[in-house]
C-alpha cells in the first residue's frame, strides 16, 4: 500500500517536471529571433495588426483590491468613472470593460496578468497597495497600458495619477473648525502610511488655521475594510467630547458614519466628514427630510481620473511613464457642490482658503513634520 | 464498474470524488439560475488554470499553502485535536521565515533550510501553547487556538514594523538566498510566481503519511486521539502526545506561512485581518479524507478554484461562483455518511 502511494507521488512529480520541460522549449527559441534581421518586415506587419484591432475594440480592465467595486470609496469611484465612459461609448460589461475583484493581496499580480494575457488595452488599478504589483507585471505586457492611482510607478507603459489630498483635507478641516462646538475634532485614518498622513496633516492644518486652540484627536484603525473597528473608534471619540470626525478610512469609515447616525438618532449633535466620494447619502438618518450626519466630504475625483485616462488611452495619447498630479486647482480634490449641512458663512470662508491655496499663498503640509512647521508659523 | 464503486475498500476515495462531482453539479445549477452558461463557466475555470504556462504556475502557487495548511489540520484531526489555531501558527511561521530571511545573510543551501526550519519552529511553538494548556489544564484547544490567532495577527503586525527598513505596511524584500523563488521556474511558466515551495508541499505530504502510517510514534499519537484513557492504560504518555500533536500540526502550518511570505511575496506584510488560509485548510483536510495523498489532490483542486476565479471573472462569471462551488464540495464531503449510504443503496439494488 505504502509503495503504491509513493509511486503515485513520484508519477505526479514526474508529470509536473514533464510539463515544465515541455513549456521550456519555446522560451529557448525566442531569444534567437531578434538576431535574425531578415524577418523584421514580417514582424512589423505582425505588430501593425494588433494595433488596428486596438482602435476597433478597445478593452479596459479594472483590478480592485479586497474592498471590491462597492466599497463606497476609491474602488467604487474608479469603477464609476470607467462605467461612465463605457456608457457614453455604448460599451457592454464583459466585452469592452470588466473588473476582477482581488480576494487577497496574493491575487494582485495574477489578476493584473489575467488582463494582460487577454490583450486588454488598458488596465487600471486603484490604491497604492498595487505599487509593487504594478512594477512587476507591466514589463511583461508591453502591448498593454497600465494606470495606477495613488502611487508613482516608473515604467514606460504605466501612467501614475496622484492627488493633493492635503489640499482638500485642509478645506474640510476649515469646515470642521467652524462647526465644532466642543472645540474637539477627530481624525480616523485607515492604515498608518504616508498617503493617509496627507489627509491627516492637511486636515490638522485646516483646523488650526481657523482656531489653533482646537484639540485634534487622531487614531488609525489598521484596516480599510473593518467597519466594526471604525464604529468602536468613533464611539470612543464621541464619548471624549469630539463632535466632528473626519475619516480617511475607506470601508472602515462606514462604521464611523453608522456610529454618528446612531448618536444623532438619540438626540446628540455630532458630525462626520466623508472621504473620497460625496458621502452625504451614506449618512442619511432621516429619509423624509433628507437629513444626513455627513457635514461635507473631501472628494477625490478618482472617477474623473479614470475617465480621463481611458479617454487619453483611446485617443492614443496615453501618458505612459508620466505622473499626473491632480490638485485643488484642477478640481481633482475638493468639497461637493452642494453642502446642505454647511452655512453660507462657512462656505464663504472655505472658498477664501481655497483661493489662497490655489494661488499658492498657503502651502498645505502633507506630512507630520511639515505640519509642525506650519503650526509654528501660525503662532 | 458498479462493483468497483460500491466496494467498501474503495469508499475512501469514491466518496470524495462523488462530493466533488456533486459540488460541480450544484455550481452548474447555480450558474444556470443566474443566467450563465455553466459550460462556458467551467471552460473559463479550466482555461484559468491550465490555459497558459503562467496560469499553470499561479495554480501551483495558490495550491502550495493550501496543501500545507490542510496537512496541519489533518494531522490534528488524525491525532484527536482540532487545531483551529492553524491560522495563527501560519502567521507566526510566515513572519519567522521572513525575519530570518531579512536579518541574516548566508549561502543559499544553508539559509533556505534555516528559513524553513524557523517557520516550522515558530508554528510549532505557537501550537505548543494550546497543546500544553489542553494537556495540563484541560483547556479546550479550540478556545485557546482562536484567541491565539488574534494574538498572532496583531503581534506579527507589530513585529513587522520593528524589523529594519520596514514601512508601515511591509518589510523590505528578503535576501535572495532565503527566498524560494527561482528564475528558472518563473521563466518556464512565463513569469508566473512559481517557486520551489511545491516540493516542500510534496515532501510535507510524504512526511505526514510516514509519521502517521509508518511509525510507532504516529501510531501512539493516533491511539491517544482515538481513546486517551485506553492509551494511558496501555502505558502511553497521553499528555506528552497531545503536545506533540499540536506542535507537529503547528509546524506544518508554519511551513504554509513560509510559502506565502518567502514564496509568493518575498516580504512579510501587515495584514488587516485573517486571510483564511487556516479555514481553507479545514476544507482541504476534510475533502482529502485526512490522508497525505488525498490532501495533495484536494489542495490542488481548491487551489484551482482559487486561481481560476480571475479567469472566470473575465468570462463574466462572478468570482463568488468559485466560492460557492468550494462551499458545496465541502458540504458534500461533510455529508460523507449520507453519500456512503447512497452508494450502499446502489449495491443493494445490484443484488
Amino acid at each position: 500500500m505504502g509503495r503504491k502511494i509513493l509511486s503515485l507521488l513520484l508519477v505526479a512529480m514526474l508529470a509536473i517536471s514533464l510539463f515544465a520541460g515541455c513549456a521550456k522549449a519555446p522560451e529557448k527559441e525566442e531569444p534567437k529571433a531578434p538576431e535574425q534581421e531578415e524577418p523584421k518586415a514580417t514582424e512589423e506587419e505582425k505588430q501593425e495588426e494588433p494595433k488596428k484591432e486596438a482602435t476597433e475594440d478597445f478593452k479596459v480592465g479594472f483590478v480592485t483590491d479586497t474592498g471590491g467595486i462597492d466599497d463606497r470609496s476609491f474602488n467604487q469611484g474608479t469603477w464609476e468613472g470607467i462605467v461612465k465612459y463605457a456608457e457614453e461609448k455604448g460599451w457592454t460589461e464583459g466585452t469592452e470593460y470588466q473588473y476582477i475583484q482581488s480576494n487577497e493581496e496574493a491575487d494582485y499580480i495574477p489578476n493584473l496578468s489575467a488582463f494582460g494575457d487577454d490583450n486588454y488595452n488598458l488596465v487600471i488599478a486603484a490604491g497604492f497597495l498595487f505599487e509593487k504589483a504594478m512594477k512587476e507585471v507591466p514589463p511583461q505586457y508591453p502591448n498593454t497600458n497600465f494606470a495606477i492611482i495613488d502611487a508613482i510607478v516608473e515604467q514606460p507603459n504605466v501612467a501614475s495619477v496622484t492627488f493633493a489630498e492635503e489640499q482638500g483635507s485642509f478645506l474640510v478641516g476649515v469646515a470642521a473648525a467652524k462647526t465644532t462646538k466642543t472645540k474637539k475634532v477627530g481624525f480616523v485614518g485607515g492604515m498608518d502610511f504616508p498617503l493617509i498622513r496627507h489627509f491627516h496633516a492637511g486636515f490638522a492644518a485646516g483646523v488650526h488655521s481657523v482656531d489653533p486652540s482646537i484639540e485634534i484627536v487622531d487614531q488609525y484603525a489598521g484596516a480599510f475594510d473593518n467597519p466594526g473597528t471604525g464604529q468602536q473608534i468613533a464611539s470612543t471619540m464621541y464619548e471624549q467630547g469630539v463632535d466632528v470626525i473626519y475619516h480617511a478610512a475607506g470601508g472602515t469609515g462606514n462604521g464611523v458614519i453608522n456610529e454618528a447616525k446612531n448618536r444623532v438618532s438619540n438626540g446628540e449633535n455630532v458630525w462626520v466628514i466623508g472621504v473620497d466620494k460625496n458621502q452625504y447619502a451614506d449618512g442619511i438618518y432621516d429619509k423624509e427630510n433628507n437629513k444626513s450626519v455627513v457635514l461635507t466630504s473631501m472628494m477625490k475625483r478618482v472617477d474623473v481620473a479614470a475617465y480621463n485616462i481611458i479617454e487619453a488611452a483611446q485617443k492614443g495619447e496615453f501618458p505612459g511613464g508620466k505622473v499626473t498630479a491632480l490638485t485643488l486647482a484642477d478640481d481633482g480634490v475638493g468639497i461637493p457642490k452642494e453642502n446642505p449641512n454647511l452655512s453660507d458663512d462657512i462656505i464663504k470662508t472655505i472658498n477664501e482658503y481655497k483661493e489662497k491655496i490655489v494661488k499658492g499663498e498657503i502651502t498645505v503640509p502633507n506630512n507630520m513634520e511639515d505640519l509642525k512647521a506650519f503650526e509654528e508659523n501660525l503662532k | 464498474m458498479l462493483k468497483f464503486i460500491t466496494d467498501e475498500k474503495n469508499q475512501r476515495f469514491i466518496v470524495p470524488l462523488v462530493s466533488v462531482f456533486l459540488g460541480f453539479i450544484a455550481g452548474a445549477i447555480i450558474m444556470m439560475i443566474t443566467g450563465i452558461n455553466p459550460i462556458e463557466g467551467y471552460r473559463a475555470l479550466i482555461k484559468g488554470v491550465v490555459g497558459n504556462p503562467r496560469r499553470f504556475g499561479e495554480w501551483i502557487v495558490a495550491s502550495t499553502p493550501l496543501i500545507l495548511s490542510g496537512l496541519a489540520i489533518a494531522f490534528g484531526l488524525r491525532t484527536g485535536v482540532f487545531n483551529i489555531g492553524v491560522e495563527g501558527q501560519l502567521i507566526a511561521g510566515s513572519f519567522a521565515a521572513a525575519a530570518v530571511g531579512i536579518l541574516i545573510e548566508l549561502p543559499r543551501f544553508i539559509h533556505l533550510p534555516m528559513v524553513m526550519l524557523a517557520a516550522a519552529i515558530a508554528g510549532a511553538l505557537w501550537g505548543l501553547i494550546p497543546g500544553f494548556l489542553k494537556a495540563k489544564f484541560k483547556v479546550h484547544e479550540v478556545v485557546v487556538g482562536i484567541m491565539l490567532n488574534y494574538t498572532a495577527l496583531h503581534l506579527v503586525n507589530y513585529a513587522i514594523k520593528i524589523l529594519p527598513g520596514s514601512t508601515n505596511t511591509k518589510t523590505v524584500d528578503i535576501f535572495e538566498s532565503a527566498n524560494l523563488s527561482s528564475k528558472f521556474l518563473s521563466s518556464i511558466t512565463k513569469h508566473s510566481r512559481l517557486h520551489w515551495g511545491f516540493i516542500i508541499a510534496f515532501l510535507g505530504a510524504l512526511i505526514f503519511w510516514y509519521i502517521i502510517e509508518r511509525t510507532t510514534f504516529g501510531y501512539e499519537l493516533r491511539s491517544v486521539g482515538f481513546n486517551p484513557h485506553a492509551s494511558e492504560y496501555a502505558g502511553m504518555k497521553v499528555e506528552r502526545n497531545i503536545v506533540y500533536s499540536m506542535m507537529i500540526s503547528g509546524a506544518f502550518a508554519g511551513l504554509a506561512g513560509a510559502m506565502i511570505s518567502v514564496g509568493t511575496f518575498n516580504y512579510a506584510r501587515v495584514i488587516g485581518g485573517f486571510e483564511g488560509y487556516g479555514l481553507d485548510g479545514i476544507a482541504v483536510a476534510l475533502l482529502g479524507n485526512n490522508g497525505g495523498l488525498g490532501i495533495l489532490i484536494s489542495g490542488f483542486l481548491f487551489g484551482a478554484l482559487k486561481a481560476g476565479s480571475s479567469a472566470m471573472a473575465l468570462a463574466k462569471v462572478p468570482k463568488e461562483i468559485a466560492e460557492i462551488i468550494m462551499a458545496f464540495i465541502v458540504l458534500f464531503a461533510a455529508m460523507n455518511y449520507g453519500i456512503k449510504r447512497l452508494i450502499l443503496y446502489l449495491r443493494k439494488e445490484e443484488k
